[in-house]
Order: C-alpha cells, then structure tokens, then sequence
C-alpha cells in the first residue's frame, strides 16, 4: 500500500503492508528513529510525534491515518535554530538515558502551542501520559516552565 | 568467565562510525587506530588526526578526541571520564570531543581495585570511583607528549615549559604553541613514564573537576540523534522476533513451522533453546509471525509451579528454623547470647517483591555474522560490552579478534543490560540466515522474560538493654538468587555489639538480575524500618536514635545531620502530613534522605510531597550530574516502592506491560527533592545508585509517623496500606 503525507515539512511517499504503524513506517522505512518503541500500547509516550500539529502516539497510529496530513518528528522540531524547549531541555540538563525525551519534548511541544503560559498542574496533567524510568520529571517540568517563559 | 585479557590488538586496525541523518545511514571511517600506537613512528603524516595516548586524540585543528570506555546509559559518566583526563591534560573543554573507545578490555577496561586492564563492565557504580586515579594518569601521560614533543620542537629542556588549557607556554622564551599545532608534527617518546602523582593538578587548582559542566550526550538526545542500538540501520539489515519460554528452563516444540512460514515477509524460523525465533523483512511482519507460532512447552522445568505469592510462607519458616544456618555475611560477639540476655528484643520480618528492569529501551542488538561464519560485527547498547563481544565470538565458536562491537548509547540499563542474552539471541538468528538482523524484544517479552531483583524475606532481630540502647542485632535474608541478596546488609556505621547477618537461599530456577542498588533496596528498607520500629517503641525520635548508634562515625553522621537539617527536621508536620528519615551506604557513598509523605485513607495511596537528601560521595566530579542521579534515583525508589511487583504463578511471569507493572509517572512524583552534596577531598565514590535504597525506609518511617502503622511489605500498594491501616 502506497500513502502519501509531509514529513518534517516535505513530501513523502511510502509503500507498506495495510496494516503498518506510523511508528515502524518512520523508524525503519524513512529513517526517523526519533520517535521510540517503549511499549506498543499507548501506555508509554515515548513514540510521541505529531500529526498535523497534535501529538499521537505513533504505535497505535496506522498509516492510514497519515494519508494526506502533516507528520513532525523530533527530528522535524526545529526550524533555523533549537526549539525553545530543546534548548531549555539543554538549559536545564534534564536527559539521563534520553531514550524517552523525543516523546517528552514532542508532547511538551503540543502543549505549549495550545498552552503557551501553562500552569504547573497544566504541564503535569498534559505530561503525565509520558513515562521516564530514569525519573527526569522534576527537571522536565522545569525546562518546560522555563521555555515557557522565554517566548 | 575466564580470558578477561585476551585481546585483539592487532585487528582493530581502524574504528568506523555510524551516522544517520535524513533517514540515510552511511559508514564514516574515522581516524587511524590502534593502541599500541608507539609502535607505528609512520603515524605522524601531516593532516591526519593524531594519536596522543592509548586515550586520547588531538587534531590539527585543535579537536582533541577523549575515549570513554564506559557504557552511557544516562548515568552520565561518559562526560565525567573525560572530564578526570582534560582536566589532567590541561585541555580546553571547548575543544574536547568524546567517542566510545574501542572494546578493548587490555587496554580500557578496568579492574576492581581500580587499575587498567579488566572487564569493561559499567555496574555498581564504579565507573568514575574506578577509573578516577588511573585516568588522572592517562591525562597526565597525555600532558607529558604534549610537553614532550613542544620541547624537542624549540630544542629546550621540558622543565622550562607549562601548559594552559591546550597550549604549551615556554615563558623564557616568549613562545607558546596550541595542542593542534603540536598534533601537526607530534611523534610519540620512545616510552610512556610514570607521571608520580605529586605532579598531577592540585585539587585547589582544579578548572574541570567538581565544576558544572554540560553533558557531553545530551545535545544529541534532545534533536533525536543520539544513537541507540535499536536506531541502528546497516545495508541489507531484517528484523528478528523471538517467543521466550513462559516459564523458565522449558524447551519449544514448533507445531505449526508451515502455516508460520506462510507469513509475508518471513526469511527464516529458528530453534534456539529456550524459543522459536522467526525472521522477517520488516519488524512488524516479525510480530505477525511471532503471534501465529504455536508452541509446545516441554514439561519439568524446576521453575514450574513457582508461585511468588506463596513462597513467603516458606521464606518465614526457613528464616524462624533454628536449626538452619544460613550463608554467613558477617558474625560478631554472640547474638544469641545478647538476646537471651536482652531488657527487651525485637523480632520483625518485612517482605520484598521481584523487581523489573523497565528500562524505556527493550531490550535489542543488530548482529551482523559473516556469509563465511568467521567473523561478526555487532551494534549494541551493553552495560558489558567485552562480555557481549565474547558471547558473540563464542556462540559462533570463533576468535574475540573476529568480533567487532560498536557501542550503543543504552535507553536505560540498572542492571539488565550486564548480560548478553539478548546479545547471543540476535548472533543465533543472524547466524542462521548470515545476513544482518536486528532483534527487538517486545516490551511483553522484556517483562516476561525478564531477570528480576530477587523476592525476599527479611528477618530483623534486635536485643535492647533497659536504658534501651541496642546489644544485638539479627538479619536473617531469606529469598532467591543466592549472590544478589546480601548488599547493604552490613551496618558498620551504626555500634552495635552483637550482630549476625546471613543469608538462607532457596533457589526457584526463575531469571534473577542485578536491579539499580542489587539487594540495598531491599536491606536498607529492612534496616531503617526497623530501627523506626524500635524506636516508636522506646519512645525515642528516629533521627536521634540513629545519630546515638552513629556516635563513632563522624563522616557519616554528618550526612544524616545535613539531610535532617535540609528538611528542618523536627518541625511540627503540616496537617495531613508526616516525615520519615533513612539512612544508607552503597559503593562508598554515603546518603540520607528525608521524605514527607501523605496519605488518602479512603484509597490506600501514598504520596511523597518533598524530598531532602545528602550525600557525601568524596570528591564529586559532575556536581550536577551528581545532582540528577540522586534525584532519578529518588523517583525510581519511589516507583519501586509505592507500586511495583513482579508475581509468578505456576512458574509464570503474571505481568506483561506498563498497565500491571506500572512506574511512577509524573503526577506522582514529588512535588520537589532539594540535594545537598558534602564537599569532600576524599576519592569519588559510587552515585548512581545511592539515594535509590534510602526510599522504602524513608516512605515507611514516614507512615509510621503518620499513622502509627508498620508497613512491612513492599511495594506498599494501596491494597497493602489499607491492610495496614487495620492491622
Ligand atoms: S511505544 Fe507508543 S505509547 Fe509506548
Ligand atoms: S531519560 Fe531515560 S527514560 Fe527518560
């Protein structure tokens, strides 16, 4: 099956089987291992991208669903210079591992864009669908206060 | 395992990098290598990087390259190693640049007392204790070519020059000359000295060490460049699935290899020992021929009929069988003696489920085997990357010099990934089809196939004169996984007379690992809670009790002291609310931390709002690396300790995903964790792992506090607080 959609702003086109994830069409057929396999069933967040603008979770997203529309990866996420957030993730030294923080800064960005004043409870609320097993949540929530902050 | 040092010296010839940008991935040959360096004076051709020391590399235009033989999992210590050598070398950090070193154990790995040439294995928080002096040394030898090469070149005696981050000065004469100019023409001396280590920095003047500096990785994990092994794309690659036995030692029987074989996509099927791996185009046609096996378990494994639940009856009766000595940790006086003799004894046991990994990365390599079978190239993130080389050359049964591994960043490690299951699992499928495969563990089969922080029973006695001071002190472990329950059972820094702590092991045949902190999460737990327990009893505050059984320990009584004055101990708790203290030593930290806990009565939750800790761990080489590992370290203990159980069930794993093995998400972290850190000039000690077991004594004193309850069985669901709360 042939779809066509953007991604990271330019066109693509992508033969699957009908049943393909967005998630393992971007990793293994258009290379953009940005977005991560944690857990396969919407339980983790790490596989966050976004689909014309709101923030999915890519391993229960058939590639159906992209047809037509927008997809941005983290790789896609800065334009001339580092997002505010990547750079107050940068700021703030939240990465351990980092193996979830593509998911985390793609769902943060969706917040912000919707929210950009947004209150700690807001942060944690909108956030909370995003797992990190090294425990970076405090300083997350930080450099999402401080990008925030710095628009 | 034995053939630690053997080595390949002479076939790791050059080191090639992966890269991928766009979605291309191409293979960039990176400079010439290899350590024996002095051998080869041919290396000084203009325009190529050069070879300073085994560790590190300078080039023309003043990069200079740092090897870093540990793995990166977030631990943070790729950037810390590199640091110890810079700031020796008298680097400019600007210039520094970090790659993986070479799998090289002769030459990058480490030994346990700290000197070169031994596993390269990052666990027990040793990489920055262990590698501290040595890579002092390294950065000093480096130092020293530079020196070397200045002085040759203006023709005057070493001793007239200095450095300043990456020049060399020679102040008679007015001259300087930067590290890039000297890489241009630099040979290497004829020999290596021995740098006394008088003449290494002085703390006093350190530019680097103990000083805030950005982590190396964290820019490329943030732009989604970073490399983990399962980002790793290789020409011609297919992907691997594997259905594991559900219970441990069980042997597959294949019954429907046709009907699996009609999966589009599917290359191969493979019989390994303990499952039926398939092979396919694409990772999710590898997952549709996964779900189609239909296999046939073999009968008799010693794991079957495991059920974790039940096994505490058994762990109680062999903890209370007098006539059952266990493993001996450490004897001194008489215990029996002091408790026949006791004004009042103690006699608890606190329980403690199996413990998962959950790193966010299941686990995964990209193993590449030869179309001749005689050498190998593999991708993987490893905690252990000489003993995942080695599984590698010995599952194909050819050389360690055949084997090339490219180091992974680890999406997470805590133990898991010092084995090379996964490893050997993705050499079989590649083996069998000589094309490169790329095996990914589903996170069900990571959970149920999982090596767990072993279950335990903790049988704590305690014999108290009539003044109520402690004369004897029992620690009975009971549990399974033999090695992997008796860290932190030792209690040296609190003077107790009479004390035996041993272990009675009870092997079940289940996968059992070393978890973050190994058995200090359970001990340290068992420990802290119980004291808590003595001293509701006598009537004593906690905090002073500890600091009375601390009396002898200066360095460690300190620690307790900053962390309760962090926390302003002994105010009065906001209504609703309660404080818990606990104390803990792990790889030679020393760490205490205090909690506020609440508790909704009518649920059974426990939340922690705030966090106080301190830690004294000597010499602190990235004080705000130090900073994040204390705090993951917290939020993971509370994970662990509010909600997180492995359960087995006729030899069975019961939990299979983040829905029945949940970890702590944002809402329920603490609301804030304040860390102090003891300026030290002591050596480094282990971080990592340090505030991790101080939680389930912290969280149960605090609810002992609260409530007045004990809680003796973690996790403390909310299931169990409510049982609590009634007994
Ligand atoms: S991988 Fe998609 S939510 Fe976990
Ligand atoms: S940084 Fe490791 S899982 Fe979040």
């Amino acid at each position: 099956m042939k779809t066509s959609f953007t991604l990271n702003g330019k066109a693509v086109q992508v033969e699957t089987a009908p049943d393909a994830t967005l998630l393992w069409t971007l990793r293994d057929a258009l290379g953009m291992t940005g977005a991560k396999f944690g857990c396969g069933a919407s339980l983790c967040g790490v596989c966050t991208v976004h689909l014309d603008g709101m923030p999915v979770r890519s391993c229960l997203t058939p590639i159906s669903m992209a047809a037509g529309r927008s997809v941005t990866t983290i790789e896609g996420l800065a334009e001339e210079e580092l997002h505010p957030l990547q750079k107050a993730w940068i700021d703030e030294q939240v990465p351990q591992c980092g193996y979830c923080q593509p998911g985390q800064i793609m769902q943060a960005a969706a917040l912000l864009r919707s929210n950009p004043r947004p209150t700690r409870e807001e942060i944690v609320s909108y956030m909370n669908g995003i797992l990190c097993r090294c425990g970076t949540y405090l300083r997350i929530i930080k450099a999402i206060e401080r990008a925030s902050q710095s628009r | 395992m034995n053939g630690q040092n053997e080595s390949s010296r002479s076939t790791i010839s050059r080191r090639q990098f992966l890269a991928a940008a766009g979605g291309v991935t191409f293979v960039i040959a990176a400079g010439a290598f290899a350590p024996d360096i002095f051998a080869e004076e041919s290396r000084s051709v203009p325009g190529e990087d050069k070879q300073i020391t085994a560790w590190v590399r300078v080039q023309e235009d003043g990069r200079i390259i740092i090897y870093n033989p540990a793995a990166e999992m977030g631990q943070g210590s790729m950037t810390a190693l590199a640091v110890i050598i810079a700031e020796e070398m008298d680097a400019d950090w600007a210039d520094v640049q970090i790659e993986f070193s070479p799998i090289e154990p002769s030459t990058y790995g480490l030994q346990w007392g700290g000197k070169l040439g031994g596993p390269m294995i990052t666990v027990g928080s040793r990489t920055v204790r262990g590698y501290y002096h040595a890579l002092r040394h390294a950065g000093a030898q480096a130092r020293y070519v530079l020196l070397h090469n200045a002085a040759e070149k203006w023709g005057v005696p070493m001793a007239e020059l200095n450095t300043g981050q990456s020049v060399v000065i020679h102040k008679a004469g007015g001259r300087k000359m930067s590290y890039g100019e000297i890489a241009a023409f630099a040979k290497a001396p004829p020999q290596l000295p021995e740098i006394p280590e008088v003449e290494w920095r002085k703390p006093e003047d350190f530019r680097l060490i103990g000083k805030v500096i950005p982590r190396f990785d964290i820019p490329g994990k943030v732009d989604g460049s970073a490399m983990f092994s399962i980002d790793v794309q290789v020409p011609g690659m297919v992907y691997g699935a594997i259905s594991r036995s559900p219970v441990n030692g069980s042997k597959p029987e294949l019954l429907n290899e046709e009907d699996v074989r009609e999966t589009e996509g599917l290359i191969d099927i493979v019989q390994l020992d303990h499952g039926i791996g398939v092979i396919a185009e694409t990772y999710e046609q590898a997952l549709n021929a996964k779900k189609k096996l239909q296999i046939s378990w073999s009968k008799g494994a010693k794991a079957e009929g495991f059920d974790s639940v039940k096994a505490y009856a058994l762990y109680h009766k062999t903890a209370q069988d007098k006539s059952v000595q266990g493993e001996v940790v450490e004897r001194s006086g008489d215990v029996a003696q002091a408790l026949r003799s006791a004004y009042k004894t103690y006699d608890i046991e606190y329980n403690t489920d199996f413990a998962y990994h959950a790193q966010m990365e299941p686990l995964n390599a990209v193993v590449s085997v030869a179309a001749d079978g005689k050498s190998a190239e593999a991708w993987v993130g490893s905690q252990a990357p000489d003993t995942a080389r080695r599984a590698i050359s010995e599952t194909l049964n050819i050389d360690f010099s055949q084997v090339t591994l490219h180091p992974c960043y680890l999406g997470g490690g805590f133990g898991r990934r010092s084995m090379a299951d996964y490893v050997e699992e993705a050499t079989l499928l590649s083996n069998k089809i000589r094309r490169p495969v790329k095996l990914i563990w589903t996170r069900e089969d990571d959970v149920q196939y999982g090596a767990f922080r072993p279950i335990c029973l903790q049988r704590m006695q305690a014999a108290t004169d009539e003044k109520g001071n402690l004369t004897g002190w029992g620690h009975c472990i009971t549990g399974t996984g033999g090695g992997l329950l008796d860290s932190g059972a030792t209690i040296n820094y609190y003077t107790i007379p009479n004390r035996l702590i041993e272990v009675r092991n009870i092997d079940h045949g289940v996968r059992t690992k070393h978890w973050r902190s190994v058995a200090h999460g359970p001990n340290k737990y068992a420990i802290e809670a119980f004291l808590d327990e003595i001293a509701v009893d006598q009537g004593i505050d906690p905090y002073e009790l500890r600091r009375r059984l601390m009396k002898d320990h200066p360095r460690e009584l300190k620690v307790l002291d900053e962390a309760a004055a962090l926390a302003t101990w002994g105010e009065i708790d906001k209504e609703g609310r309660a404080r818990g203290i606990a104390f803990c030593e792990r790889s030679g930290s020393f760490s205490a931390a205090v909690v506020e806990i609440s508790l909704d009565r009518s649920s059974g939750q426990i939340r922690v709002h705030r966090v106080w800790a301190a830690l004294d761990a000597g010499v602190v080489v990235q004080p705000d690396n130090a900073i994040a590992q204390m705090e993951g370290g917290i939020v993971m203990g509370i994970s662990n300790v509010l909600q997180e159980s492995i359960t087995f069930r006729n030899g069975k794993v019961r939990q299979s995903n983040f829905h029945d093995y949940p970890i702590l998400r944002m809402a329920d972290a603490p609301e804030s964790i304040e860390v102090r850190l003891i300026p030290s000039r002591e050596a480094p000690q282990g971080i990592g792992e340090a505030s991790l077991p101080l939680m389930g004594g912290a969280i149960a004193n605090a609810f002992l506090k609260l409530t007045g309850k004990p809680l003796r069985h973690m996790p403390f669901t909310p299931e169990r607080v409510l049982e609590a709360l009634e007994g």
